[in-house]
């Protein structure tokens, strides 16, 4: 081939390559039809395990067969988006983009920017009793959280609110009672101070204070002491009192008082959880599912982990922060797709003895079984006795280790309106007290408390 | 009309009776140049193509979207909401400051650090390529990989951080960077710097190596020192690529982003770290403001077009 004509070969082929690469960008499983060649409905379904969680992908794609013999009609084509399956930046570049899968994973928060964003199905025509055998029994407050106007829009597939988080081991190598952690601020910072004396660059006491993760722990620190972040009517903040002040100088406390929250600050979600799987925190606030995290994501294990109600000043908690996730549907789907779609939720997500709740099969792969949590379905209904019955029956994180936070439970809130953007700026008052010796806590109070009355008239 | 008839008329008739067959033949080359610049054209569709998929659709899209707001799925144009909107947000001018303030310190350290360097690596008789690979190596590092090595070996605020060992060993304060509000801006240039400094220098180089020695010489012999040979020839002879680098910095520096968005998790303490790119990336990402993000996105491209100008302007004038 002489050189001109390699030329103009490499240059059809340039323009081919490109004709093709613009008809490869779909991003739907199926025909509009949402059935394949062979007639079967096709839906596609995000958050499948990544590669790194072994046991839990292996478990995934073995439901996936499991519901798919028991439906020769419907194929699932699993899609899998890291092992956060909700990491806000790319949870919106992909709602933005449009590349959501048929049936997508989403956070209790996520509702209004779903909405927003004009890709998701109303449900309430569909979630009944026989799509989701199971539905009647789901906790109604769950329900009512992906609700807007009377219109249904996601199914709850996980439900949490927040307690302490403690380490056992280092309880006991600092000399405290594993059956008795603080119940007040107060003992926390006692505690803290002990555990951080065993050297070796333990913080007693560890918190977030960067990535939007510092707001969301001053919310919950907040809730416990009996505050709102934003008044009832939802116009103006509401955390520059002595309540949002004891928050923050708790913290100060342990952290410049007492030396006892480490030196490293400016954590996000996966900092705390990586030095907590590394056996330097000592105590931290979270949902039960965090010590989840530590095991699978951060190698760390169970044995070491319990948990209690979250303290408060004087005593327990006077409130909680809630939280959950579920699946949306995407707007374009076939009836046929949304059943579908809906049964493969119901198989795996809301069916005691299967799915996430097939305790038998977890318990042989060191998966926990026994966390107080999701709490998805009402007490007292068929689903949620099942369920507690099968957890009991296969146990294997000891129960003494939530004991006392499922015994006590807390009054449980959620998250303010504009979280997000609240929470960028509670961001700074939190890595204020955490960095700077000479903070000033009412002074950065009131800084949060003008920039979040300036977010809220802006309507950011 | 007429009159353009009649010009071509005269046209062809001062070309001769063969006019007419003359602009057929013109007709047949410019067939036959089409042709054989089809392979060329083929290429151009795919740059043409790449460009107005990955860069002007996108800019055009984000001006637009700037304009508008998406509620429930239904999009409205709001004329200018949401730059006024923008522009309340508590972070702005604290984003503007902080980007500002990294600009002006990235142009005193990332900029006459590499200049310095080139200079040095100029002078030296052995070793100049390992010496220059050194250099460039940290460029070949991903920047999110080099950002974490400073991140967690030199900025750890213990004592057993890189730079805390360093400054403890010569007896001096200690510093606890990243969690520092003061420290926040120089650590990121200081990580930037080293970065980024190794495509600089080598530019340097190639402009410092182009001077002709006989300046030098001709300087050496009216007794000028090396500070006198730097001012007035070193620097004379490379202005040019001086003043693009200049520029070029400028651009770069004031879309400052990984850096904050690794180093400081964000927005640092006290919001020391809010980079108008990062505030961006709030809006868009975290705080579903697509619009509020795309405004701040139009306000930052109009500061930097006008930089652009301004740079133009002084070297034309210059030149």
């Amino acid at each position: 081939m002489s050189v001109p004509q390699y030329r103009k070969a490499a240059a059809i082929a340039l323009v081919a390559g490109l004709g093709f690469s613009i008809a490869a960008c779909s991003t739907k499983g199926s025909d509009d039809s949402g059935k394949d060649a062979s007639g079967k409905t096709v839906i596609t379904v995000d958050c499948q395990p990544d590669g790194s969680q072994k046991d839990l992908l292996a478990n995934w794609n073995a439901d996936v067969k499991a519901f798919e013999q028991q439906n020769p009609d419907v194929t699932i084509k699993s899609v899998s988006v890291g092992q956060q399956c909700d990491n806000p930046p790319d949870f919106t570049a992909r709602l933005t983009g449009g590349t959501m899968t048929d049936v997508f994973y989403g956070y209790m928060t996520d509702l209004q920017q779903v909405l927003d964003s004009g890709q998701a199905l109303d449900l309430t025509s569909y979630a009944n009793k026989d799509n989701i055998p199971t539905w009647d029994s789901v906790d109604p407050a769950l329900k009512a959280v992906f609700t807007d106007s009377g219109k249904i829009y996601a199914i709850p597939t996980k439900n949490y609110s927040m307690g302490l988080v403690y380490n056992k081991t280092l309880f006991t190598k600092a000399g405290l009672d594993i059956n008795n952690p603080p119940k007040t601020w107060a003992e926390v910072r006692a505690a803290a101070k002990k555990i951080s004396a065993l050297g070796g660059g333990v913080a007693g006491y560890s918190d977030y204070s960067a990535g939007n993760t510092g707001g969301w722990h001053f919310t919950a620190e907040l809730y416990s002491q009996g505050g709102e972040i934003l008044s009832s009517d939802g116009k103006k903040a509401d955390f520059n009192n002595p309540m949002g002040k004891q928050v923050l100088t708790n913290l100060k406390d342990m952290r410049y008082g007492d030396n006892s929250m480490g030196s490293r600050q400016l954590l996000q979600w996966a900092d705390l959880l990586t030095n907590a799987a590394a056996g330097k925190v000592g105590m931290f606030i979270g949902a039960p599912d965090a010590t989840t995290s530590i095991v699978q994501q951060f190698q760390g294990k169970y044995q070491d982990w319990a948990m209690a109600p979250l303290p408060g000043q004087d005593g327990i908690a006077k409130g909680t922060l809630g939280g959950g996730e579920g699946y949306f549907f995407r707007k374009d789907l076939t009836p046929e797709q949304v059943k579908a779609g809906l049964k493969w939720i119901a198989f795996e997500k809301l069916t005691p003895g299967k799915g996430q709740f097939d305790y038998a099969r977890a318990k042989p792969q060191n998966q926990p079984v026994g966390l107080p949590q999701p709490l998805l379905f009402a007490a007292g209904t068929e689903a949620q006795k099942q369920e507690v019955d099968l957890r009991k029956a296969n146990q294997n994180v000891p129960s003494e280790n939530f004991g006392l936070f499922e015994a006590t439970p807390v009054p449980i809130k959620g998250e303010p309106a504009n979280a997000q953007a609240i929470y960028a700026v509670l961001d700074s008052a939190m890595s204020g007290v955490l960095t700077n010796p000479n903070a000033n806590v009412d002074e950065l109070l009131k800084t949060a408390e003008t920039k979040t009355n300036q977010l809220l008239a802006a309507g950011s | 009309m007429a009159t353009t008839i009649s010009f071509q008329d005269t046209k062809k008739k001062q070309r001769g009776p063969a006019g007419v067959n003359l602009s057929a033949g013109s007709r047949t080359r410019r067939g036959r140049k089409l042709r054989d610049n089809l392979t060329g054209y083929a290429f151009l569709i795919g740059a043409i193509f790449c460009f107005a998929l990955f860069q002007w659709f996108p800019m055009i899209r984000g001006i637009v979207m700037s304009f508008q707001h998406t509620k429930r799925g239904v999009t409205t144009w709001v004329g200018f909401d949401n730059f006024v909107r923008i522009v309340q947000d508590p972070s702005f001018w604290t984003a503007w400051k902080n980007t500002f303030y990294f600009t002006v310190l990235a142009l005193i350290l990332g900029y006459a650090v590499p200049f310095v360097v080139a200079i040095l690596l100029n002078e030296f008789r052995h070793f100049k390529g390992y010496l220059r690979i050194l250099v460039y190596l940290p460029v070949m590092l991903p920047p999110a990989s080099a950002l974490f090595l400073f991140k967690y070996y030199a900025y750890d605020p213990s004592d057993a951080g890189l730079f805390n060992a360093i400054l403890k060993f010569f007896h001096l304060p200690t510093s606890q960077w990243m969690q520092s509000p003061t420290m926040t801006m120089p650590a990121m240039v200081i990580a930037s710097t080293w970065m980024n400094m190794g495509a600089a220098v080598l530019i340097y180089l190639a402009a410092l190596q182009n001077i002709p020695g006989e300046l030098y010489e001709a300087a050496e012999l009216d007794g000028a020192g090396l500070l006198r040979r730097i001012w007035n020839v070193t620097i004379p002879q490379t202005r040019l690529i001086l003043a693009l680098l200049a520029m070029l910095q400028i651009v770069a520096t004031m879309q400052v982003f990984i850096e904050p968005l690794i180093l400081a998790n964000g927005a640092g303490t006290q919001d020391s770290a809010t980079s108008v790119a990062y505030l961006i990336y709030q809006h868009g990402f975290f705080q579903n403001d697509l619009n509020g993000a795309a405004a701040l996105g139009v306000i930052m491209l109009l500061v930097l077009a006008a930089f652009s100008a301004v740079y133009v302007r002084l070297t034309t004038k210059q030149d």
